[in-house]
């Protein structure tokens, strides 16, 4: 049965049945049931994915591409299929423009080191925002060393909301690219990334959309929106780790010279010249990971048998839920009080040092993440070192929402 | 609340964390140096005097966890007055004892008050939160100018 015809309710997430799709779940942690709260750094993992991997492993495992014999051919085509998959779930105008890579780092690593020799001159400029992660500042800092551009960075204020009313001066004659996150990892803001685009487009820029923290939690349609490209993870959203997607617009990805060079992005190679595969294939060098590949296209088909919408309605629920409880208590400090939030909330307890506060929960059974959240320039921005941070996924609840505001009690109580 | 952890947040380290000892910068410093973890963010900035290698003063100043700060505060107590050497056998001894390498009843004299650190064994993931001043103190010793790293 599909996990999707479940659900009697067609507009509520029935959370009792989606957990019980996950078998980590069930772990306990110090005696305590599992309160698994870092979603934003990795989900679990439902049984269809596990099984999905297995069943590749177990029965269709072989070199893509290339081999005439059955299993080739088998591999091949689950391989594809998966890219069919991604392809229409962000809505792209076809599989060319689907590239698989590691995750959104390489993905963003990719238009980093290819984008600029596609056109840019020394001068031009790249332009990101304050609220990245470090993988969307330290790749765009590499390519302006090697191609002699300027990075310069879009500020947000002490909400977390990004200076929109700023951006026009920050798109000039010189900017070529903007790469911007759509959901913070570190604060959770949903950045207005549809105006952003049209904006930086009326100036001749291209956009790359860092969706990482975005497509598990929300549909996002890569022709609505517009952008040049989009990156995301499959660990993020429900899939195994190391498989992640680039979406390039079928023109820049023609445009752009391959990314590595190896097996099966080649057309014809002799040694003194070498022809290039067509799209996607270009940029998929080397035996790329095909299990994680088919992986995430089981990811894929469990998050739309249970229903984008229906799990945005669930989380905003949930975000509000928790966001009031959290809030309540004496001395808590939430980071990052925009009016659109997904998914995330980061919060400082009195003077309670983030790293003590994750131990003191995790005895509790509550998994958060403690620290920078690979977004130190955030941190400068609030004047923090740390935060504590809980982010959801589809499959929590409120009681562990209780769980949290109980444990954190402990923490207080600890620190009195 | 569980046995571990009231090992590991003893009311000692508790104190120290609220009221660090020696907690301030040093201007007529002989040796100084910054310890760095990049998982957390913690910094202690440690400085000594060393006279006829003796430390005659040590004193530090950042930002940590309950863990790093109390660690910090308890060392610069027991550094001071001792050898180089001396304060090298102490680390020595305290290293094993966080990292569980170390009976510390074995040792319990030479540990001194360092003894609440027992209960960091069991927290591998806060073995570099204790350790990470006496990384700074090694590296003042040889006044390195670059942050050391507990990475």
């Amino acid at each position: 049965m599909q996990a999707g015809e479940v659900h009697t309710q067609p507009d509520l997430l029935d959370v009792d049945r989606v957990r019980a799709d996950f078998p980590i779940l069930q772990t306990r942690v110090n005696g305590k049931p599992l309160v698994y709260l870092d979603n934003a750094a990795t989900t679990q993992k439902p049984a269809a994915v596990i099984e999905a991997i297995e069943q590749y492993y177990r029965s269709q495992n072989a070199n893509i591409h290339r081999g005439v014999h059955h299993l080739s051919q088998v591999a091949t085509e689950a391989y594809e299929q998966a890219r069919r998959k991604v392809a229409r779930f962000l809505n792209a105008r076809s599989e060319r423009e689907i590239v698989f890579v590691r995750g959104t780092t390489e993905a963003i690593n990719l238009v980093a080191s290819c984008f600029p020799r596609a056109g840019c001159q020394p001068g031009d400029e790249i332009l990101i925002t304050e609220m990245e992660h470090h993988s969307n500042i330290v790749p765009w800092q590499l390519a302006c060393q090697q191609y002699g551009l300027r990075l310069r960075v879009l500020p947000m204020d002490d909400r977390g909301v990004l200076r929109i009313d700023l951006l026009d001066d920050y798109l000039t004659d010189r900017t070529r690219l903007m790469s911007v996150v759509h959901v913070s990892n570190s604060l959770g803001t949903v950045n207005p990334i549809k105006e952003i685009i049209a904006r930086a487009h009326a100036r001749g820029v291209a956009v790359l959309v860092d969706a990482a923290q975005s497509v598990a939690h929300f549909s996002v349609d890569v022709q609505t929106l517009d952008c040049d490209f989009l990156a995301f993870s499959g660990h993020k959203l429900y899939g195994p780790t190391g498989i992640g997607v680039l979406y390039g617009r079928e023109n820049w990805l023609e445009k752009m010279p391959p990314y590595q060079g190896g097996g099966d992005m080649i057309r014809r190679v002799t040694f003194e010249e070498t022809t290039y595969n067509a799209l996607p294939y270009k940029f998929e060098a080397g035996t790329p990971n095909i299990a994680g590949a088919i992986g995430l296209g089981a990811a894929l088909d469990y998050l739309e048998s249970i229903g984008l919408a229906r799990i945005a309605r669930h989380e905003a629920a949930l975000l509000q839920y928790a966001t009031e409880r959290l809030a309540s208590i004496s001395g808590l400090r939430i980071i990052g009080n925009a009016p659109a939030k997904a998914a995330v909330i980061s919060f400082v307890l009195k003077d309670i040092h983030p790293h003590d506060v994750g131990t003191i929960v995790n005895h509790e059974g509550v998994a958060i993440r403690t620290g920078h959240h690979c977004t130190q320039p955030v941190m400068d921005h609030f004047g923090l070192a740390a935060t504590s941070r809980a982010s959801l996924a589809m499959y929590n609840c409120k009681e562990e929402i209780d769980q949290l505001v109980e444990a954190l009690h402990t923490v207080i109580g600890m620190f009195q | 609340m569980k046995a571990e952890l009231k090992e590991l947040y003893q009311q000692v380290i508790l104190d120290h964390n609220k009221n660090p000892r020696n907690f301030h910068d040093m201007p007529d410093a002989t040796h100084e140096a910054e310890g760095y973890n990049p998982l957390c963010g913690d910094k202690v900035h440690l400085y000594l005097k060393i006279e006829n290698d003796r430390i005659a003063d040590v004193s530090f100043t950042g930002v940590g966890c309950a863990i790093s700060k109390a660690s910090a505060s308890l060392m610069t107590m027991l550094l001071k007055g001792r050898t180089v050497r001396e304060a090298n056998r102490l680390f020595e001894l305290f290293h094993g004892l966080v990292t569980g390498e170390l009976d510390p009843e074995a040792h319990a004299d030479e540990l001194d008050r360092l003894v609440v650190f027992y209960g960091v064994r069991d927290f591998p993931t806060r073995i570099k939160c204790a350790t990470l001043a006496w990384h700074a103190f090694q590296a003042a010793l040889e006044n390195k100018k670059e942050t050391v790293s507990t990475e």
